[in-house]
C-alpha cells in the first residue's frame, strides 16, 4: 500500500459510520475513489434471503462519492452531500463483498458532480448506480 | 335491526398491532444495527434513530453521515410501506398472527430507486422520520419521507423512492 493510500485509509477509518459498516478504501486518486464493504450479518436487509439492505449500499455510495470529491485535483477543503440518487439494479448476492467506484467528473466553484457504480463479485451487471451533487467548501 | 358483534377489546387490538410491528422491525438485522425503532399511533408510524457515535460521518463538525441519513429514510419508507401492506390482512384476520417469525410475514417491498435531498447537516442528536405513501398500486409504490431532529418544521433531509411491491398469494 502506498503512503498516500495508507493516509487516505486512515481518513476513511476516522469516519465512525464508515468504520462501523466495515468499509475499506482500495484506491483514491484524481477524483476517483474505490471503496469495498465486505458482507456481514449486521448489513442484512431481507432476513428471508440474506440480501444486504439498500441503506448500507447507500452509505457505501455516499462515502465513495464524498471521497471522490475530496480527491479531485481542484483540492476542495471539505464537502457535504446536496443530493444523491441511487438506482438498485439487482439484489447483491449474499456473502459477497460490494465494491463501489465513484468518479467526480466536474467541479465548479461551489458544486461537485459525481457518478458511482456498485458491484458484487459478479462484475457483469452492477448492483446499483448513483448520481450525486456535493458542496465544495473552499480550497486548501 | 341486525346486531353487530361486540368490538374487540382495545388491549387485544393493541397487542396484535404492536406484535406485528415488532416482528416486522426486529426481523431485519440492519435496522437493529442502526438502532432504528418505530412508534405507532393507530396506523401512523414514526421512525426514530437515536443518536450514537457510530452514525457520525464528519467527526470535526460533528455531523451525521449522509449514508446513515439515507439509510434511516429508506428504512422508514420500507417499514411504512410494508406496514400499510400488512394492515388490512392483520385486521381482517387473513394474516395469522399466532406465529410471527419472519417466515410468515409477507416479503418486504424492493427499492427501485431512492433520492435523498440533504437540506442541512444532521446534528449529533436523535432523528425522526415519517413516510407518506403517495401511490401504492398492485406492483409499484411511490413514497416520500421527511426527516427532522429538534424541530418538526425544520427538516434536515427528505427523500422520494419507488418500490416494487411483494405479490399477494392467490
Amino acid at each position: 500500500m502506498t503512503d498516500k493510500l495508507k493516509q487516505a485509509n486512515q481518513f476513511i477509518r476516522a469516519l465512525p459510520h464508515a468504520r462501523a459498516l466495515g468499509m475499506e478504501l482500495q484506491s483514491l486518486e484524481m477524483g476517483t475513489a474505490i471503496i469495498s464493504m465486505p458482507y456481514a450479518e449486521r448489513l442484512i436487509g431481507d432476513p428471508k434471503t440474506g440480501v444486504v439492505h439498500g441503506g448500507a449500499v447507500s452509505a457505501l455510495m455516499d462515502t465513495a462519492c464524498g471521497a471522490a470529491v475530496m480527491s479531485h485535483p481542484s483540492n476542495p477543503a471539505g464537502t457535504a452531500t446536496i443530493d444523491l440518487r441511487i438506482e438498485y439494479l439487482r439484489a447483491a448476492t449474499p456473502g459477497q463483498t460490494i465494491t463501489t467506484e465513484a468518479t467526480c467528473y466536474h467541479v465548479t466553484r461551489s458544486v461537485a458532480f459525481v457518478r458511482a457504480t456498485a458491484h458484487d463479485e459478479n462484475r457483469a451487471t452492477p448492483v446499483a448506480m448513483a448520481t450525486g451533487t456535493f458542496t465544495v467548501e473552499g480550497r486548501k | 335491526m341486525t346486531r353487530r358483534s361486540a368490538p374487540e377489546p382495545v388491549q387485544i387490538v393493541k397487542q396484535r398491532r404492536d406484535a406485528v410491528l415488532r416482528a416486522l422491525v426486529e426481523g431485519v438485522p440492519y435496522v437493529q444495527f442502526m438502532g432504528i425503532t418505530f412508534e405507532r399511533r393507530g396506523d401512523e408510524l414514526t421512525g426514530i434513530m437515536p443518536y450514537k457515535d457510530d452514525l457520525i460521518g464528519n467527526p470535526i463538525l460533528p455531523a451525521l453521515h449522509g449514508g446513515a441519513t439515507a439509510a434511516f429514510l429508506e428504512v422508514t419508507a420500507i417499514i411504512t410501506l410494508s406496514w400499510a401492506f400488512i394492515w388490512e390482512d392483520m385486521e381482517s384476520g387473513a394474516l395469522d398472527v399466532s406465529d410471527l417469525s419472519h417466515v410468515h410475514l409477507p416479503r418486504l417491498p424492493k427499492t427501485i430507486d431512492f433520492t435523498v435531498d440533504y437540506l442541512r447537516s444532521g446534528l449529533p442528536r436523535d432523528a425522526y422520520a415519517r413516510a407518506r405513501i403517495n401511490r401504492s398500486g398492485r406492483r409499484y409504490a411511490s413514497v416520500h419521507v421527511e426527516g427532522w431532529q429538534d424541530n418538526r418544521e425544520r427538516m434536515f433531509a427528505q427523500a422520494t423512492g419507488h418500490f416494487v411491491m411483494p405479490q399477494r398469494k392467490g
